[in-house]
C-alpha cells in the first residue's frame, strides 16, 4: 500500500508585528512544518513500520524556500517528497482550496496512491477544506478531523475515529481508497534522529512545475482574493496586575480570597 | 436577488446550537439584497426539527428523510440537489466538524469557491466580502470573491434566531445513491470520562503550552492543591500526553463555567475560549500581553508563569 501525505510549510507570527498591505511584514515570520501535517506524517510512517504502507511519499506546493521544512518529513521516516511550484504560483496572496485542490489531485493521478493523509488544516491560513475537496475530485472516500486509526486496514477499509464536538468521538468505517483529514493528538510525532535527518539529504526531492503534472496555469486563479488584513480591535477590559511576582500574585491571592474560592 | 441555502446540524437526535445561529447569518446575506433563505434539514428526526427551526426570517425549509445520523455523501448529494433546484447565491454551511466533512465536498461538486470558518459576512448580490483570522486569531482578513460561492460560519458568533416563523416546510425529494456512500457510522462514544469532572469545579487552574516540559506539571498541580482547586487544561497539554482528556477544556473537550478560571500560558485560541469563556472570572497569566486570552480575561498578570505559580502557591501553602 501507498500512502500520499499532504505536508505544508506554514508561516509563524511573533508575539508582536507589523501588518504591510496584505501581509505581515517578513522580519516578524518563521517558519515551520505544519503540526497537523506532522501527526499525518508520523501516522503514515507508523503505517509502514507496521508492514501496512510500502511507501510514504510527501507532497507540498511551496517555493524551493520551503524544502529544509519538506526534509523534516523525510527525516522523519518518508520515502521521497514532491515539491509544486510555478512562476505562475509566485506573488499569490492566497492560494484557495480548488486551486490547492487541482494540483494535488493531479499529482494523486500520477502516484495513484491507497491513502491520502492531509492535516485537519494548516496553523496559517486555517481553512480546514483542503483534504475533504481534494477526495471529491479524485473521487475517494474520505473522513474528516481522524484522531484514530485502526492499523490493520483489512478489506480495504479503514475503521477511523473522528473527533466531534464536546468530548464525543464518531466511529466510522470508510472504504479505500480515501482521503483522511488528521488531527492533533492521534499520535506522537517522533524527533527526527541525526541518522534520520542525514538519510534525509539523500532521499529523493522531485520539483515539478504545473505543466509537468498537466496543470494548466488558468485553472489554478484563485477565486478568492485577500483585499484587507488587520490586527482585530481588542475587546479587553482586562485589569493587569503590574509589579514583581510575589506583588502579582499577592493581588491574584487577594481576589480569590474575596471571592470566597482560596484561604 | 441573492437567495440563501443554509444547512442545519444535529446530532444524536439534537439540533446544535450553530443551527439557530446559521439562521441569523444566512438572513443577514439575504436580507442585504431582498432574497429568500432556505434552509436544509437532512437525516435524522426531520419534521420535529423542521418545526423548531422555523423560526423568524426563514422563508423555506426543505427536510431529506434519509437515515437517521450525520453521513457526509447524503449530505453531499442531497445539498447539491437543492443547490441545483433552488439556485441559491450563497450555500452557508457550519464550521463544525462535521460542516468540514461535506461543505468542502459540495463547493467541489458545485464547482463554486469555498470560504470557511467565517466570523463576518456582507454582500451586494454580487461580491461577497468573509471576514476571518488567521495565525490563529492575531490577524483578521477581509476575503472578497464573485459570485456563488460555499460558506462556514464558525459557531457563536451570530446571535440565535428566536421567534416563531411562518415558512414553508417540504419533503424535498433528494434522490440518493446508496452506490456512492462509502462510509458508515457504526457508533459514538464519550470520551474523557473517569474520576474527574472538570465541569463541576469551582476553581479551574489551567494550564496550556506555555509550560513547556510534561516535567513542569507537577508546579500547576501544586498551585491547585493549595488552593483545592482542580487541574484542567487546553488542548496540546491533552495532545502530548501530559494530562488525560478527562482534562481538556473547549470545543473538543469540556465546557467549563466556574467561579474563578486561572488561564496559565494558554494563549487562547478559539477553540479553547469556546470552553470557558462563561467563566465568572478569568484571571490569564502569560507572557504575551497580545495574547488572544487577553481579550476575554478579567484579570492579567503579564509575567512569568514560573515566576508567578511558584509565589502564588506559597501564599495559600
Amino acid at each position: 500500500m501507498k500512502i500520499l501525505v499532504t505536508v505544508k510549510e506554514v508561516a509563524t507570527v511573533e508575539d508582536e508585528f507589523e501588518i504591510e498591505g496584505t501581509e505581515i511584514a517578513s522580519q516578524y515570520l518563521g517558519a515551520d512544518l505544519n503540526e497537523w501535517d506532522d501527526y499525518a506524517v508520523e501516522e503514515a510512517v507508523q503505517l509502514q513500520e507496521n508492514g501496512i504502507a510500502d511507501e510514504v511519499v510527501t507532497v507540498t506546493i511551496g517555493p524551493e524556500d520551503c524544502e529544509q521544512t519538506i526534509r523534516q518529513a523525510l527525516a522523519k521516516g518518508a520515502d521521497r517528497a514532491i515539491r509544486v511550484w510555478d512562476d505562475a504560483l509566485e506573488g499569490v496572496d492566497l492560494l484557495d482550496v480548488n486551486a490547492k485542490t487541482e494540483i494535488l489531485s493531479a499529482v494523486v493521478e500520477a502516484e495513484e496512491p491507497d491513502l491520502v493523509l492531509t492535516g485537519v488544516q494548516a496553523g496559517d491560513d486555517s481553512f480546514g477544506a483542503t483534504g475533504v475537496s481534494l477526495a471529491e475530485e479524485i473521487g475517494a472516500q474520505w473522513g474528516a478531523v481522524v484522531n484514530h486509526l485502526e492499523h490493520d486496514l483489512e478489506d480495504g477499509v479503514a475503521s477511523v475515529r473522528r473527533e466531534l464536538e464536546g468530548g464525543v468521538e464518531e466511529l466510522t468505517e470508510i472504504d479505500l481508497p480515501a482521503v483522511l483529514t488528521i488531527q492533533t493528538g492521534i499520535n506522537e510525532p517522533r524527533y527526527a534522529s541525526l541518522r534520520g535527518i542525514r538519510q534525509a539529504q539523500r532521499k529523493e526531492l522531485d520539483v515539478q512545475a504545473l505543466a509537468d503534472i498537466g496543470v494548466d496555469e488558468g485553472t489554478i486563479e484563485s477565486e478568492l482574493e485577500l483585499t484587507e488584513m488587520y490586527e482585530p480591535e481588542s475587546e479587553s477590559d482586562v485589569t493587569v496586575w503590574e509589579g514583581s511576582a510575589d506583588e502579582t500574585a499577592a493581588e491574584l491571592g487577594e481576589l480569590l480570597r474575596e471571592k470566597g474560592v482560596a484561604q | 436577488m441573492t437567495d440563501v441555502l443554509a444547512v442545519t446540524d444535529h446530532r444524536r437526535g439534537d439540533l446544535r446550537d450553530v443551527s439557530y445561529e446559521i439562521i441569523t447569518a444566512g438572513r443577514e446575506l439575504a436580507d442585504e439584497t431582498g432574497g429568500n433563505l432556505h434552509l436544509a434539514v437532512i437525516s435524522g428526526t426531520v419534521d420535529e426539527f423542521a418545526d423548531d427551526l422555523n423560526r423568524e426570517g426563514v422563508d423555506a425549509i426543505h427536510t431529506v428523510d434519509h437515515g437517521e445520523e450525520f453521513n457526509h455523501d447524503v449530505y453531499t448529494q442531497a445539498i447539491s440537489q437543492l443547490y441545483d433546484e433552488l439556485a441559491p447565491q450563497y450555500v452557508v454551511a457550519p464550521n463544525s466538524v462535521n460542516g468540514l466533512d461535506y461543505a468542502p465536498a459540495v463547493a467541489n461538486e458545485l464547482d463554486l469557491p469555498i470560504v470557511t470558518d467565517t466570523i463576518g459576512l456582507e454582500t451586494d448580490g454580487e461580491t461577497l466580502l468573509a471576514t476571518r483570522e488567521m495565525y490563529g486569531g492575531k490577524v483578521e482578513t477581509t476575503n472578497e470573491l464573485e459570485g456563488a460561492a460555499v460558506v462556514t460560519i464558525r459557531s457563536a458568533e451570530w446571535p440565535k434566531a428566536e421567534g416563531t416563523g411562518d415558512a414553508s416546510i417540504e419533503a424535498f425529494d433528494a434522490e440518493i445513491d446508496e452506490d456512492a456512500i462509502g462510509s458508515t457510522v457504526t457508533g459514538f462514544e464519550e470520551v474523557g470520562g473517569g474520576d474527574v469532572d472538570i465541569s463541576e469545579a469551582d476553581v479551574l487552574v489551567s494550564v496550556g503550552r506555555g509550560i513547556e516540559e510534561e516535567d513542569n506539571i507537577p508546579l500547576i498541580e501544586d498551585l491547585a492543591e493549595a488552593l483545592d482547586a482542580t487541574v484542567s487544561s487546553s488542548r496540546p497539554i491533552v495532545d502530548n500526553g501530559w494530562l488525560p482528556k478527562n482534562r481538556q477544556v473547549g470545543q473538543s473537550g469540556k465546557v467549563v463555567t466556574p467561579d474563578v478560571y486561572i488561564a496559565i500560558g494558554i494563549s487562547g485560541a478559539v477553540q479553547h475560549v469556546a470552553g470557558m469563556k462563561g467563566s465568572d472570572t478569568i484571571v490569564a497569566i502569560n507572557t504575551d500581553p497580545n495574547a488572544p486570552i487577553m481579550d476575554i480575561a478579567d484579570y492579567a498578570i503579564h509575567d512569568d508563569l514560573f515566576d508567578v505559580v511558584p509565589a502564588l502557591t506559597e501564599e495559600f501553602q
